[in-house]
């Protein structure tokens, strides 16, 4: 399904500016939600540090993906970016504007520019309202008249997300889940924006369905010239969605570079662990590398102190404790590829001379199986 | 030559795998009509080894497992067809025979480990239970035994966690909770519907390890479901495909994943982005959505979302229901498409394109 | 869960303070004068202040309160040095009509309320559950078409109407019981008995149904979740399957709204079913203390009403606590 015709001429053409300045550049970034005690007196007693000091920029017309674990904080540095939560600290310059404390009646003109496609496509569109409404309202409340008219403009929306123009009276309980998130993506485009922060937009979608939407983004980046901030935690999704991709772990980017950097040329061993992690359908992919962590990722509410992936880390020495690795350029790593570790992985995803087995249960297992396989 | 009293399936051969279904049928009568969640579905499987299902949602996967168990008796499901395990027929079998088949011999490992366990029991209380009922054993004997699984699973300080409550486990240790609940009389057959889909991808490569690892020690036959193809990879022996309530593709993981023969199973191939996959050449998804189970469409069920229907002559795809047919040159590997041989390896040639 | 208890408590005293300021202003702003009340048809204009002085309506409304809330604690004085009436530490005022302490009245109804609310909820809580697990096991079959059916019958009747027809049947035509009334427990069990058995039935006919639907929805919700699979997958009796781990969870909502009835019925909210059978429990007590006027009787009535089911409430949420780890560990 191609949606070229529609979109082509909306915008002057991408490659001018993909190369081009920061669109969004966030610094030290940070957002920590209270824990309160007590009923009519609340205490504050500890803050969940989902967000932890970030810094990162995308580049107009280019996709930045973020990717990590559950609860590692990628859709509240979607929120904190589109303004829908107060940060703790930091700043948000969004279209050489500073947006970070920008009250939220003044932020129309900004959020015109910078709009938000969510996960669930089933609680996200109002269902008593229909398609057109859902697609229009937007434009109407930030006073924007096409010529065309509201409803002319919906439909022709409607026809570039892919769905057919005469839906427009229809309620989205009518659309199966693809279809409702291309709804969301309608409504996100009504208003031409620069930046599209996209939360997890694939994940609720079946597997034959997900390349539909991740298509759909895919022609709009290119060919509209919409920079995104795609959030996933499926690492091949994001690699064939973004150019460059960040990797969070616990409220920190671990480790941000080009795509072929993260995903060729990894130097964080969080970074080495998830890829390895990822099943992979594609014959020749058993000369990966095996890592297997222990356990799951400690609570944000207590981070370990220095390095926070050091409680899981096979490199892991003294220094991790004390003293938190910067996110830097490592003697090695192409241009833009910053690792945020003491004790850096080689740049190889190939696999090694032993597997690295750190949960207890497996390594026990496999000890038993090496020692029978050997006494035989 | 001396008679032998063996058991006999309806065609009268004597099934010789430790699992055999056969012309497995599962219908609900509902008030839009009767779903035919599960419509003629049959696959052989051996001590030690593991078999794929993958199939997008609503494929029948699910009710497929719940049917070996059995949990379909008593409810206003349809079932019909044969099951065989370890020689004995489970689909005629009373409830209360099966029931204690269940969770000794055939057990299972659900999807989503925080609704799968009761949320007012501690976890260890659970999996005793698990054991009790198919042991005369002494609770204290059961709840050692539960220790123990849970040690094996990789619980740390399994005698502290033994009292905790689901809640108080993380996603990962739940879903080992429930691998210990399932294995703790040492099963034969374990089923484990999307037992990864819920966790994240370094807990979900920690737990499929667990499963091979555990499997290969415990010897028992694995039926591992999901809609993630490069899980079936991973761990599968075999794969069986399933579209709209059927089998489309069935075979080895060797034959399925490197030779489709049906153009679903090369869609969901070609529609999932790989780790090395080339980055320039787009997605192709599968068009459309997924069928109503109550009105499958006509002839091949796919042909609505099929690329393929118009290569094969005098619209026989909307007429005709291909029958499953053994590949050339294969043992297993059966498909079923009307598409010629020229078709099919056209479909690969693509196929193996976007790989490259 | 002991923090959590004081916690609770603290908050249900809190609920009852702001609920007698509340009654108590309502009553007592009223425009008909209590003192005007209890001086009677003749009435000379001295003796009204001299009344007013002794009941203390001649001070602001908050100083009234005030006196009530400390009678509340330390009991309270009425009236002057010469005729001085003492009302003891739970004072809830004096009754206008009786001269009595309101208290010493409440108590005396109490124990009616008490057996009837212990009887009836000790028949429609089992019945009902029983009923609601069969009902929902059996979903769409004869048995559970006969218990929502029959729930739906009851639930239709008015309390008066079946006490009435009860009472006509049994007790007048075919004399199988006693005329019912209260009869203390302590002087005659016998009699207790037999003379509550017709306010039980109409109380249980009334709440039966209520019960029988709400175990129903609750069972039939439990018997689809994941965890009722996962039993069944592990080879449980079905009996142990709906009991142990289906009912189990599936009684938390009835625990909730049963503590509320309960606390409800001792408080004496079963006002028709006590008229029907004049039985004189505090439902009685408040009818009769609004057909009079008499307000601290009604002021009292509503808080210990209130004081019930608050209580009522802390109570639910400690059982919460036991039957939910999620609750108690949290
Ligand atoms: N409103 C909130 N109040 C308190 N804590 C919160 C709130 N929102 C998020 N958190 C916590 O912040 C952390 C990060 O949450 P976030 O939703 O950003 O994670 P995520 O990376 O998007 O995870 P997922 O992949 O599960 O969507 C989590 O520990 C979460 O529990
Ligand atoms: N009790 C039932 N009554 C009626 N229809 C049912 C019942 N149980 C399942 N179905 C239908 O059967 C079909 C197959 O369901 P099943 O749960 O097996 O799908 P699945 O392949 O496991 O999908 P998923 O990936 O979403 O888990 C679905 O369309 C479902 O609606
Ligand atoms: S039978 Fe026809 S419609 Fe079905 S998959 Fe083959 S080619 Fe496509
Ligand atoms: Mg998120
Ligand atoms: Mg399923």
């Amino acid at each position: 399904m191609s949606t070229t015709k529609s979109i082509a001429g909306q915008r002057p053409a991408p490659a001018a500016e993909s190369s081009g300045e920061n669109l969004l550049e966030v610094t030290g970034l940070e957002k920590h939600f209270p824990i309160r005690q007590g009923i009519v007196f609340q205490r504050q007693v500890g803050a969940v540090r989902a967000v932890d000091g970030l810094d990162f920029a995308v580049r107009a017309g280019e996709s930045l993906g973020l990717v990590g674990e559950s609860g590692c904080g990628k859709s509240t540095t979607g929120r904190l970016v589109t303004r829908l939560l107060e940060p703790t600290a930091g700043k948000v310059v969004f279209d050489g504007e500073d947006i970070t404390h920008k009250p939220v009646v003044k932020m129309r003109e900004a959020r015109q520019n910078l709009q938000m496609i969510f996960q669930d496509p089933y609680s996200s569109l109002n269902p008593r309202h229909t398609v057109g409404t859902i697609v229009e309202t937007p434009m109407r409340l930030n006073g924007i008249n096409p010529p065309q008219g509201h409803k002319r403009r919906a439909q022709e929306l409607l026809e570039i997300v892919g769905l057919n123009p005469e839906h427009y009276n229809r309620y989205p309980n009518e659309f199966s889940g693809g279809q409702r998130q291309r709804i969301g993506v309608a409504r996100a485009l009504a208003l031409k924006p620069k930046l599209i922060v996209a939360d997890e937009p694939v994940s609720a979608l079946d597997v034959s369905i997900q390349a539909q939407v991740v298509n759909l983004l895919q022609d709009l980046q290119r060919e509209m010239g919409i920079a995104f901030l795609f959030i996933a935690h499926d690492l091949a999704v994001v690699r064939h969605f973004s150019e460059r991709v960040a990797v969070m772990y616990l409220g920190k980017i671990v480790e941000v570079g080009d795509r072929t950097a993260i995903y060729e040329r990894p130097r964080h061993p969080y970074t080495h662990a998830l890829l390895s992690s990822v099943p992979e359908v594609v014959p020749g992919s058993e000369n990966r590398e095996r890592i297997r962590l222990a356990g799951d990722v400690p609570s944000p509410i207590n981070p370990p102190s220095g390095c926070r992936f050091r409680t899981r880390c096979w490199k892991a020495q003294d220094k991790c404790a004390t003293e938190e690795p910067p996110l830097v350029r490592l003697e090695g790593n192409g241009d833009g590829h910053l690792t945020a570790c003491h004790f850096p992985e080689e740049p190889t995803i190939a696999s090694r001379g032993e597997d690295i087995v750190l949960d207890p249960a497996l390594a026990a297992l496999e000890e038993a199986r090496r020692q029978s396989d050997t006494g035989v | 030559m001396a008679l032998e009293i063996s058991p006999q399936s309806a065609d009268g051969s004597t099934p010789s795998s430790f699992l055999d279904v056969r012309d497995l049928r599962v219908h609900f009568p509902t008030e839009d009509g009767l779903v035919k969640s599960v419509d003629g579905v049959s696959f052989t499987l051996e001590k030690g080894k593991t078999l794929g299902i993958v199939g997008e949602s609503g494929s029948g996967k699910s009710v497929t497992s719940l049917a070996l168990l059995g949990l379909h008796k008593n409810s206003r499901a349809r079932v019909s067809g044969e099951v065989w395990l370890d020689g004995q027929e489970l689909v005629n079998l009373s409830e209360g025979e099966m029931r204690s088949l269940r969770g000794s011999k055939v057990s299972m490992i659900f999807q989503d480990p925080l609704s799968a366990l009761h949320p007012f029991y501690s976890v260890g209380s659970q999996i005793a239970e698990a054991y009790l009922v198919h042991h005369k054993v002494s609770k204290k004997e059961a709840r050692e035994r539960s220790v123990e699984m849970l040690k094996r699973v990789g619980i740390p300080q399994p005698e502290r966690r033994y009292r905790d409550y689901p809640h108080q486990f993380s996603g990962g240790m739940r879903q080992r909770a429930m691998i210990a609940m399932s294995l703790v009389c040492d099963p034969e057959l374990l089923i484990a519907d999307e037992p990864t889909t819920a966790l994240d991808v370094t807990v979900q490569a920690q737990i499929l390890d667990l499963i091979r690892d555990l499997q290969e020690e415990f010897g028992s036959a694995v039926i591992i479901i999901t809609h993630d193809l490069g899980v079936v990879a991973e761990i599968s022996d075999d794969i069986l495909v399933m579209y709209g309530g059927r089998r489309v593709e069935y075979g080895t993981v060797q034959d399925v994943l490197e030779h489709q023969e049906h153009p679903y199973t090369w869609g969901l191939m070609q529609s999932m982005p790989h780790l090395s996959g080339d980055v320039t050449q787009r997605l192709n998804p599968i068009k459309g959505s997924p069928p109503s189970l109550i009105n499958l469409p006509g002839g091949c069920a796919f042909n609505p979302r099929c690329e393929f229907r118009d290569r094969v002559p005098g619209d026989r795809c909307l007429t005709e229901r291909p029958e499953l047919l053994p590949v050339l040159g294969s043992d297993k590997h059966i498909a079923a498409c009307h598409l010629d041989a020229d078709g099919k390896a056209e479909i690969r040639g693509t196929a193996d394109k976007a790989v490259k | 869960m002991f923090r959590y208890l004081i916690r609770r408590l603290l908050a249900a005293a809190v609920i009852l303070v702001v609920i007698s300021m509340v009654t108590f202003f309502i009553f007592f702003a009223l425009p008909n004068d209590p003192a005007l009340l209890a001086c009677g048809k003749t009435c000379s204009p001295n003796r009204l202040l001299e009344i007013r002085h002794s009941l203390g309506l001649d001070k602001s409304l908050a100083m009234q309160y005030w006196e009530f809330f400390k009678g509340l604690f330390i009991g309270r004085n009425y009236g002057d040095q010469s005729v001085s009436i003492h009302c003891s530490a739970p004072c809830l005022g004096m009754s206008f009509q009786t001269d009595t302490p309101v208290m010493t009245t409440l108590l005396g109804a109490f124990p009616a309320d008490l057996s009837l609310a212990l009887g009836s909820a000790v028949i429609f809580l089992i019945l009902g559950v029983g009923l609601g697990v069969i009902a929902a096991i059996r979903k769409g079959r004869f048995a559970d078409k006969f218990a929502v059916g029959a729930a739906l019958f009851g639930v239709s009747l008015q309390s008066y109407f079946v006490g009435l027809i009860l009472m006509w049947a049994l007790v007048d035509k075919w004399n199988l019981l006693p005329s019912p009334n209260y009869t203390s427990l302590t002087d005659d069990p016998g009699q207790w008995f037999t003379g509550l058995i017709l306010p039980w039935v109409t109380l249980v006919v009334l709440y039966l149904a209520l019960y029988t639907r709400l175990t129903r929805s609750s069972m039939l919700e439990v018997m689809g979740e994941d965890y009722i699979r996962t039993a069944r997958a592990k080879g449980l009796s079905s009996r142990t399957v709906i009991f142990k781990h289906g009912l189990r969870a599936a009684i938390t909502p009835i625990v909730t709204i049963f503590g509320m009835d309960f606390g409800a019925l001792i408080g004496g909210s079963a006002v028709i079913t006590e008229s029907v059978f004049g039985i004189n429990g505090i439902g009685k007590l408040a009818v009769d203390s609004v057909t009079n006027s008499d307000e601290p009787v009604i002021l009292g009535t509503t808080l210990f009403a209130a004081a019930f089911i608050v209580l009522a409430n802390v109570v639910v949420d400690l059982v919460y606590g036991l039957i939910d780890p999620r609750v108690r560990l949290s």
